[in-house]
Formats: C-alpha cells, structure tokens, sequence
C-alpha cells in the first residue's frame, strides 16, 4: 500500500486543463471536416407543411440539407433508441416524419465545408406549418395528472411505498399540523460546454466519435441500435466533458443527426448546438408539491402526507423519487405518499444534479422548519425529535449514518447556538440577517463496472474503464485507488477512461461513480497483483517463494513480506520474470447484494446557512453557509470539497436564481441564453464552508465511500428559503425566490 | 449570420461616405451586441464599416469645465479615466455595473447608445416582435414580460406596439447628467441632447434612436456640472454582476451651503424604452433637506403613469424603493453600488 | 390562442456569400496566416482555423466568458469579435501562458500553477476563460480586494460553482506578485 486515499491532492488532469490541452468533444480534428447546424421548430405542436431547402442548398459550399422528407432510412423500432438511461415509453427520433412534438425540436441539419457557411443555410430554410394547440403549462393542467408507466427505470426510482397507518386519523387528531404547497420551475442543466459531436468517417465506414456524454458505451449503444450497426464498427471517445449534471446521461440529438450526416455523406461531420438548442432537449421537470405534518406537542411528528405531480413529454414517462424522501428522513408511522405526471408538450425531462431529491427533500425540510415555528421547537432540536436510524419508506436500517454528527460540527461552526428564532430580529442596516438550516440526503448506490489494468515491461501501470469524468475527479481517485492498491507512486499510474473500446462502465450519474468504478479498480488491481506476486514467486530465490497471498504487501514498488520488509520483489522484477511481456488483468466488480439488502445506504448532510435581505428591495445574499457532510469514506479531500462546494452554489442557484420560464401561449422557454437564465457568478457566491464527517461503512462498498456529486446541492434551497423566512418573517415555498417575491 | 462584406476606412469621412454608399451597411466599433444579434439573425447587416481606426479615442477636458469622451473610448477605458473618476463619479459607476470587465473592455462609448434591447422576443426569432418585424404584434405583451418597460409605452391605438426596455447602465448616467451626443453625417456635423437621443416606441418601435441614416456618434460631450459628491448609481438585478437592471436608478443631487437641495437629477434604467426622467419629479426636491416621505413622494410621481403587464408588474414598486434608497444615498454621500456586502480583505 | 407571427419575413437580398481574403493574425508571438471570410469570429479563428481549441465556446453570445482571451493584454470575448478587425493585435490564449514545455509544471504561468493548486476548476471547460480573465484582471490592476476579485471575475461563469477556489487562486497570485510588477 502506498497512502494517497484520503489525502487532498491535485487532480491528475489538471495541467491538461490549464493550459487548453484537455479536448472536448467538439475540438478533435478530422480531415475534410464538415459543419453541421440544427434547424430547430419555430412552433410547439403540429406539422410540417412544407419545408424549403433551395435557398440554402444553392449556397457555394452546402453539402446538404436533411429533412424528414430526405432522410436516410433509420431504425424502426422504438426499442432501437431506447438508450441506458431511457425511461418508459417512445425515444424522440430526429427527423421522423412532420410531427413537431415540442418547440425547438430539431428539424433539419445543414451541412456546409465551414461552421459560419451552415449556420448561414440554416437561416435560409423556409418552413411552413400547420399548429395544433399545445399544453405546456403544469398549473393549469393538474387535473391530467396520472400515474407513471412502469419499467426498467423503475427499478432504479420506484413508486412510493404504500400508505402507512392512518395518516386521515392521525393528522386530524394531530395538535401541531402545517401544510403548504410547495413548486420550482423547470431547469436546464446549461453545462458550459454546449452538446457537440464530431463524427470521423473512417475509409471503412466505421465511425470514430468523439461525443459529449456522461457514458461513451451509452453512445455507442445508441448509435449502432439506431443505425444497425455493428459494435465493432462505432467508437465512441470522450475523455473530457465540459460538465454534464445529468444532461450527458441519455444520447442528445446532436449525435443522431451527426451520424445521419456523416454516413450519407460519407464525410466527418461536427455539430455542435448553440446555447439556445441547449434549452431544446431534457431538463429539471416544473414540479407541484402538496404537504401536511402532523406532530404532538412535544415535536414528535406522526402523521406525514406528501404528494407530487411533476411534468413529462408526451412521448415518455419521465419519473422521480420525490415524495419518498420524507419518510426515508422522517420516522412517523403514518404516512400517505402519492406520485404522479402530467404529459405536456415538452421534451421529455432529465435526470438534473440530485434528480428528485433537490426537489422532495426542500419541499419536506421547508415544513420542518414550518413545523418548528408551529411548535415553537429549534428546528435543529426539532430534527434531533426525529431523528431515526432507520429509513422508513423501505423499513431497513442505515448501513451508516453519521447526520448526528453533521448536525453537531455543523452547527458548531456555524454558531447556531446564538440564533434568536424570531424573523427580523438580526439585522445590519438596511439588510435584514437569516439563519435558515436543512437536512440533505442523498442515495449511495452501486452498480456493477469493469476495469483492465496493464502493468507494462517498463514497470508502468495503465487502467482504463470506460467511465466519465464530468469534472467529478475520477480521473484523480481512480489513479490514487489503483496506486495505493499497487503500492505505486501515482506518476507511475494512468488511469484513462471515456472510451467505449474500455471495459464496461455505467453511464457517469447518480453519485455511483466512485463506489462503483472505484471498486473495479480496487478488484482489477488486487487481481493483477496477484498474477504478479504469482510471477514474484517464480523468480529464482524469490524472497517470497514460499509466501502466502495474506503475507504480502505492496509498498514502494515492491511486493514484500508484512513481517519481513526486506523480503522483497521489485514489480519491476515481477513483470521481467513474464517473459517480456505487461501483465494484464481484465475484472469485474458487482455490489455485494447479500450484504446490502438488509440496509438502506446513503450519504447525509446538515446545512446552516445565513442570507442578508434587503428589507426595501428584496435583494437576497448567502453570505455565509456551512455544509457538514457524512458521505462515507472521502477519497480525495481536495476534489470532494470542490463538488460539496459545487452543489452547494447550485443549491443557491436553484433557491434564488434559475428558471426556465415558458411562454405558454406560445409554449416555448423565453430566457434560453446565459444572459437571461441566471446561474450565479464569482459575486454571488461568498463564505461556503464545508466539513467532512467521519463516517465508517463497509457495507455500502469495499472502499467504504457514498459518492458526493448530489450530496452537496440537496440540503441548500430548503436551508435558504428557511433563512429567508428567519430575515422577513415571508414563507416563500416557490422556487426561486427572486426579489419579486420578497416585496 | 448573413455574409458581409467588409471594410476599415481611418477617417471620419471616409467611413460616413463608405456607410451611405453600401447598401444596408452599419458601422461596427465594440461589436459586442451587433454581432450577437447578427448571430441570432436579428440584424442583416450586407456590409460593416469598422470605425475601430477613426482618430475617436480621445477624452479631452472642454474649455467651459466640461469632458468630451471620443465615441471609440471603450467603457472600460472611460469608467477608470482619471477625470472622469474625479468629475464624472456616477457615470463611472454606471458603466461599472454594467456587463462584465471583457465586455467593457470592447465596448466603446458610441456603441452604448445604440445598444439594442434585451426583450426575449426581439432576441427570438420564432416570437412575434413588432420591433425586429414592424406589424408582426408584441409577444411580451401577452407573453412572458418580466423584464419589460412600465412607462412610456403608449401607442395611437390601445395596446402599446411595444414594452421593450433599453438596456444600458451608462445611458442613464449619461441622461442624468445631461449630456450631449456628437454625431457626423452626409449633412455635416450637429449635437444631440441625450434626452432626445433615444426614443419611445409610440408605433414606429423599430426606431430606439433619432440618429439619421449615414450619421455617426463621434463623442458625448459631458457639461460642466460635476455632481461628484451627492451621487449614485444603484441597480437591481437577479444576481449579484452580469445582469441587466430590473429597475437601476442614477441620482445626482447639488446641494447648497445648508444642506438642501438645490438641484436633483433622477434617471431611471430598465423601465422604459429609453432612460426615464421626470422634470416635474426632480423639482419636488429643490430646496428641500432629506425626508424619506418626500423621497416617496418624488418616487410616486416619477412612476406616475405606470403600468405593468403582468410579471413586471412588480417593478412599479421596485422603481418607487429603489428610488427612495438612492435619494437617501446620494443625499448622504455614501457612494455604494446596490451590493450591500463588502468583504474587506485588502489585499 | 396564438400571438401574431410574422406574415412574411423581412426582404432581404438574395444569398450571396462574400469570398476569403488572407488574414494574418498574431497569437502568442506567432503570426498565422488565416484564410477567412468577414464572418469568422474571433473564437471560430481560432478554435477552427488556427486549431487552438484551449479557447473554448460556451455560448457564442458574449453570456458566459469562456471564450476569454487578451488582445493586447486587455481581456475580452473572442466570441463576439471578428478576426479580421484584429489583424496586427497582439493576441494571447491560454496556450501562449505557459512558458517553455506546459508538461513541465515549472514551466506554468503562475495563474495556472495556482488553479491546480486551489482545485479551481471541475469539468475545466470554462478554466482557460478563467486563467485569461485573471491575468487580464491583474494586468488591469483595479482588483484591490476579495470582493473586487469576485465583482470583477463576474464575466467569467463557472457552473460547476468554482467559484470560492478560483477567487482563492487569484487571490493568491496576486499576493505573491510585487504590486508594480
């Protein structure tokens, strides 16, 4: 072993990435490049009249125009597009037929020699339409609300569980009862680097694709289903992603049109969307919640109801768990969930950074806190009340849950012992001051993953899993992971990954990537170390000739005795002794099913935050927030803090900034640019604190780690919009709270 | 964006000449917001003339106490002017709340008059905007209109034409001060009042400004009066930097020996098409010493006539506080933007 | 109900597409001969022509800052200039930071060395705007506190959020740098 797991070291990549060499998709070259550009749907819904290329087409230089009416034949079958990430129901297909599904669907790519050629031919294209009236607007359409298709998906996001108890009876009879309704907007993830495909037609025809996405086998996948093709004959590349959050989980349709173009011209082809088509494919769903809590007077709560109805597309059944969060956190025994959709015209959603949870677990910590006013309880004491080890929607225990803790050092640091519970009473000036808090949970699952690892003849190891590394740091812990497993210095190391040629990985989401790849890499390590202290063994006088596995060690390069550090063999030496050639070694890694079934796992967070209200003006700032986080083992202090602190300035996005707002006479989303979409800059975000809490679990996965890229936005919205009702005494339960709201 | 052709003359009459011989040609000096919108297919330019080499780079002082700033001075370059600091605080500020330091480093004096508005519709050529297509109707109107105009939308008939604001932080400034375009054309050279510069959309909304076809902005001559000491400029927006104003508000006040009044200048951002003043507003506060109720007063008759369309409704309230809050800052000489949080970490 | 939509578009000319013409530009000390059209931003000059891709395109509207470079040690958005109206500008990008070999840490711009060091980035797709923006800021000299760091890296958005770590890098380097260096 060497010790790299758990210090706060610099990212393997990241001279790449100061100095512009780490390329993203739309930066690979290709000989004879092509530019393609999207032309997207004026309307919301209807057809296709007529659609006219001719002024485009007569442009020096354009390639071509595809259209539903020119297109090359495609799969037929919905299940051809069906992708890993797709939920029940029929995949958008670009370019089908005239049906237009939704506004800025994409309708044409024009193809040109340059990008500024194309995007000129696109503004060419004459289309005529026959509308059809549209439904975009969840409020007004609540009474179509309707129970979710099931499906594979599922598994991963159930239903809520039955009713427990008598939630009627019980609430009724309740002595401390709030309720309220709580709804966001919808959201895009608006990642920076904006979806781009750059398709390479090889001399054979195969494909070498470099694509923006969360997972290059999920890709692949598409693309060889959609277009009947063999593995072999579709590589997809991504070994950096200008950040994701979710919208790199399903294939975006700037790859689909790509590879139309580039098979039936027989040229490469880039697309790249502009930032408005950003805001033309999955996004956060707008989401109504309703709760009522029921507590005695001692703040014990007893009764929980907490429903939901959030948004889909007409073609797909697009689901969360939100609901469930309440009892997952709250132990009352009588509790009614209820989750349902309503199908708008709109592209289906998207998982988005903490899916379902950024949207339950604000709802339900907003009326803790509502809750704790009734009762006139701290609402840290308040939770304490109810604090259970137990994760009551599926009746398990936690295999590890150190929220006690947070709560403690949270609050410490935070100096919530002064608080003055009543709204108004801290201020400075003009600003009103509000200390608001929240609980943050979040799933820590595992999935299976593979992983190679290759010791070379000059001594250097390689592991490669066909993983994604969206700024998350995967890079960096799967090379300290394999290093220390190895004993080896990490220069020593390359851990690649975003290749679909690699050993198999799950697409990059859900906080699943550092247990899951995480533990392949540990296994594919071990094993290789085995064939090489096999090796070790054979060398004439091996030091170890007569160890056993459990004796050895890897330290320093070397593999030696635990008892005898002088009995050694270099991995140098190991390697000579294969006869000139690398050792390899391919593994497979699987959750340990049997041992985690009887526990519920997941990462936990207390949030303390303060916000300054300008009394007059509404303008709101978190001047200060302290995240306290117990997510299992932290690999790489450094990098988990910058993902803590990243969700933690997504969270004060989500409570007091962004929102896609539609036009829903026109059913389109009206702020699809960065000007207008707010997401906070450098001077919004001020004093972010972050604690990592001991946490020890080595039931969740070998490596005792919970994943930590939605821990971290969860508990904000609620923590601030209860902040913001400590400062004016306003209960603002519609997110986000822009300064409109505060008048 | 449309193909064009291009050319980059050095003197003033050669690019006034070039620009009236080329068919649909416009100048281009910063760029910054012609070729966003010629990338959203917004403009149609067939030609840019790139003013970037005229001899306009100057601020010179002005014999009678003025400052004259030459129309391709960038933002950047006349908000941390050493005059313009000392003389011109309120104008310095007002550019410095806007956009973002790379923008205002491009961005030239000139090219912020003629700064286009930041209406979701005008932007967005799917919507209805009788702005970007004269007689197509105003999707803000019935639509999503968060950002849009409360005063100064009549039109001859019912409904306005158009609820489009002007973006600027500078021009409100400038209009506060009173300052006075410079503009060259086919007709030779004539001074416009700020005042009269921009316009409102009435029912020809496609027209922001009063300058005549082949003219160009050569400078904006700012008066002598300073206003360096009761001044500010504060803007509201939904984040802290790199936003336009819901409602910004440039208050200049010359007060006399005793501590009253003597002049006030209030100009108000975000809430119409062009910056907004009210002279009869203003005159409520001559000769008299700070009171919050007759701030509020002023407030309430300089957002008479407001309307609101639905989601900017919000801003008639807004302006009135924000009107409020900046009398009582520039009353007390406390110069601070509209970010009441300052860590003081020097480095 | 619907809002009125254009009845016609607008009358333009007919298409016509106006030829290349030879541009020479200079970035980092280099001169590149370029063959473009009027059209070509700045940013597409460079990422798709010159084939220096360290600069990057996050909106192309001027919205976000990714594209930053320094012309003549101002920074700006490449993205919403033309390449043609910076023929004999000294232009710079984050490829022309480091000095020497960029595989050799040593051989870092101070800027970059201190984003590795503060973890200042995550996906790094905006990080080379970052690194420009910062020099461009230090070059600038109005930056004289934490909160003026922070106002005045506002055009630079991150969205993986951060923020706290690039405000602490800068902050940093331009501690360590002599005030009339």
């Amino acid at each position: 072993m060497s010790n790299y797991i758990g210090k706060p070291l610099s990212r393997v990549d990241g001279v790449a990435k100061v100095t512009g060499k780490a390329k993203y998709a739309a930066e690979f070259d290709a000989p004879d490049l092509t530019y393609g550009y999207v032309v997207s749907s004026t309307i919301t819904k209807g057809r296709i009249t007529h659609i006219e290329t001719s002024e485009a087409l007569s442009l020096p230089g354009v390639l071509s125009v595809i259209t539903h009416e020119n297109r090359p034949k495609i799969a037929w079958l919905d299940m051809s597009y069906k992708d890993q990430d797709a939920p029940p129901g029929s995949p958008f297909r670009p370019l089908r037929d005239n049906k237009i599904s939704y506004s800025g669907q994409p309708i044409a790519l024009v193809v040109a020699e340059t990008f500024e050629l194309a995007r000129y031919a696109a503004s060419l294209i004459r289309v005529d339409y026959r509308e059809a009236p549209h439904e975009t607007n969840l409020d007004t359409n609540l009474h179509r609300a309707r129970k979710p298709k099931s499906g594979l998906a599922s598994l991963l996001k159930p239903p809520p569980p039955k009713p427990r108890g008598n939630f009627d009876e019980v609430y009724a009879a309740s002595p401390a009862k709030v309720e309220g309704r709580y709804s966001h907007s919808p959201e895009h993830h608006n990642p920076m680097e904006m979806f781009a495909s750059t398709v390479v037609y090889e001399k054979d025809g195969k494909l070498t694709i470099y694509d923006k996405t969360q997972g290059a086998q999920n890709s692949q996948l598409y693309v060889t289903q959609a277009f009947n093709m063999s593995f072999s004959d579709v590589r997809v590349i991504s070994p950096f992603v200008g950040g994701a959050f979710g919208s790199g989980l399903r294939p975006q349709y700037q790859l689909f049109l790509a590879v139309m173009a580039a098979r039936e011209l027989k040229r490469s082809v880039r697309v790249t969307l502009t930032r408005q088509q950003m805001f033309t494919f999955g996004h956060r769903p707008a989401t109504i919640q309703n709760i009522a809590l029921g507590a005695d007077s001692n703040g014990k709560i007893n009764a929980i109801y907490h429903d939901a109805v959030g948004e889909t597309s007409q073609f797909e059944d697009y689901t969360e768990i939100v609901p469930t969060w309440s009892p997952m956190i709250y132990p009352a025994e009588n509790v009614t969930l209820d989750y349902k959709i309503v199908p708008l015209d709109v592209f289906t959603p998207l998982d988005m950074r903490a899916p379902g949870g950024v949207t339950g677990v604000p709802a339900i910590e907003t009326a803790i806190d509502e809750m704790a006013y009734e009762l006139g309880i701290d609402p840290l004491e308040l939770r304490l009340i109810n604090y259970s080890d137990r994760n009551m929607a599926e009746d398990k225990p936690f295999s590890s849950k150190e929220l006690r803790e947070c709560f403690r050092q949270g609050a410490e640091r935070f100096g919530w012992a002064k608080r003055n519970p009543k709204p108004g009473s801290m201020r400075d000036g003009h600003n009103l001051i509000g200390w608001g808090m929240s609980t943050g949970m979040w799933e820590a699952n595992q999935m299976p993953a593979r992983a190679e690892a290759v010791l070379t003849v000059n001594g250097k190891l390689r592991v490669t899993s066909a993983t994604a590394d969206i700024g998350t740091g995967t890079y960096t812990i799967m090379t300290q992971i394999a290093a220390d497993t190895l004993g080896m210095p990490m220069e020593d190391v390359l851990f690649k990954l975003g290749d679909s040629d690699m050993p198999l990985a799950p697409i990059e989401g859900g906080s699943w990537t550092a247990a899951t790849v995480g533990s392949a890499v540990k296994v594919v390590c071990e094993e290789l170390g085995r064939k090489l202290f096999k090796l070790a063994q054979k060398i004439p006088g091996s030091p170890l000739a007569k160890a056993k596995w459990d004796d050895v060690e890897f330290v320093d390069k070397h593999i030696r005795l635990k008892q005898n550090p002088a009995a050694a063999v270099s991995l140098q030496q190991a390697v000579d002794q294969n006869g000139g050639a690398a050792v390899w070694q391919k593994s497979t890694s699987l959750p340990a099913m049997m041992k985690q079934k009887n526990y519920s796992r997941a990462a936990h967070s207390a949030v303390f935050v303060e916000v300054m209200v300008d009394e007059d003006l509404g303008t709101i700032r978190v001047t200060r927030a302290v995240s306290a986080i117990a997510g299992g083992k932290i690999l790489n202090p450094k990098t988990a803090r910058s993902q803590i602190i990243g969700g933690m300035v997504w969270g004060i996005s989500k409570a007091l900034e962004e929102e896609s707002v539609m036009d829903h006479t026109i059913g389109r989303f009206m702020n699809h640019s960065l000007a207008e979409y707010h997401v906070p800059v450098n001077a919004d975000i001020h004093d972010l604190d972050v604690i990592f809490v001991e946490e020890h679990d080595d039931i969740v996965n070998p490596l005792g780690v919970k994943g930590l890229g939605e821990i971290g936005i969860v508990g904000m919205p609620a923590a601030i919009a209860n902040a913001v009702f400590h400062a004016t005494g306003k209960r603002i339960r519609e997110l986000p709270i822009t300064l409109d709201k505060i008048l | 964006m449309n193909s064009f052709s291009y050319s980059r003359p050095d003197d003033v009459n050669a690019a006034v000449g070039e620009i009236s011989e080329q068919t649909q040609a416009k100048f281009i000096a910063g760029g910054t917001n012609l070729l966003d919108l010629m990338k959203e297919n917004v403009e149609h330019p067939q030609h840019l003339v790139d003013i970037n080499h005229l001899p306009l780079g100057f601020i010179d002082e002005l014999p009678e106490g003025g400052l004259r700033l030459g129309a391709l001075v960038t933002n950047a370059d006349t908000a941390y002017h050493e005059l313009v600091q000392k003389n011109y605080p309120l104008l310095s500020m007002a550019i410095l709340a806007g956009a973002s330091p790379q923008l205002r480093n491009m961005a030239t004096n000139g090219g912020n008059l003629f700064q286009r508005t930041r209406c979701y519709y005008f932007y967005d050529t799917a919507t209805a905007c009788n702005k970007r297509e004269p007689g197509s109707g105003c999707g803000a109107l019935t639509g999503y209109n968060r950002i849009h105009a409360i005063l100064g939308t009549a039109s001859s008939g019912n409904t306005p034409q158009c609820i489009a604001t002007h973006p600027s932080d500078m021009c409100v400034a400038l209009r506060a001060l009173d300052a006075v375009v410079r503009v060259s054309g086919p007709n030779g050279d004539r001074t416009i009042p700020i005042a009269d510069f921009h316009r409102l959309p009435g029912d020809e909304p496609e027209r922001d400004n009063t300058i005549e076809p082949g003219e160009l902005v050569t400078a904006i001559d700012l008066p002598a009066e300073h206003f360096n000491t009761h001044y500010t400029y504060l803007k509201l927006r939904d984040r802290a930097s790199y936003a336009f104003a819901l409602v910004s508000v440039a208050v200049a006040l010359r007060l006399d020996e005793g501590g009253q009044i003597a002049e006030a200048r209030i100009a108000l951002g975000g809430v119409a098409h062009k910056p907004w003043r009210n002279p009869a507003a203003e005159a409520l506060l001559t000769g008299k010493a700070a009171d919050t109720t007759l701030f509020r007063q002023v407030a309430e008759q300089l957002l008479d006539g407001a309307q609101g369309y639905g989601n900017n409704t919000f801003k008639i309230e807004l302006a009135k506080r924000a009107i409020v809050r900046a009398l009582d800052m520039a009353y007390a000489g406390s110069t601070q933007a509209g970010d009441a949080y300052k860590q003081e970490d020097i480095l | 109900m619907q809002t009125t939509l254009p009845k016609q578009p607008v009358t333009r000319p007919a298409p016509r597409l106006v030829p290349t013409q030879p541009v020479t530009l200079t970035i980092n000390g280099t001169p590149h001969q370029l063959q473009l059209a009027p059209w070509t931003s700045l940013l597409d000059a460079l990422r798709e022509y010159a084939h220096l891709t360290g600069t990057k395109k996050g909106c192309d509207h001027g919205q976000c800052g990714a594209c930053t470079v320094l012309v003549n040690g101002k920074r700006i958005n490449s993205c919403l200039t033309l390449a043609v109206m910076k023929e004999g500008d000294d232009i710079q990008t984050i490829e022309g930071l480091a000095t020497g070999d960029p595989a050799n840490p040593e051989s870092l711009h101070p800027m970059q060395r201190a984003f590795i060091e503060h973890d200042a980035y995550q996906c790094g797709y905006c990080t080379p705007g970052q690194i420009c923006s910062a020099v461009g800021l230090m070059n600038e000299g109005h930056a004289k506190s934490r909160s003026d760091i922070q106002e005045l890296m506002s055009g630079n958005i991150c969205r993986c959020g951060a923020y706290p770590h690039i405000t602490d890098a800068i902050q940093e380097v331009m501690q360590q740098t002599p005030k009339n260096a």
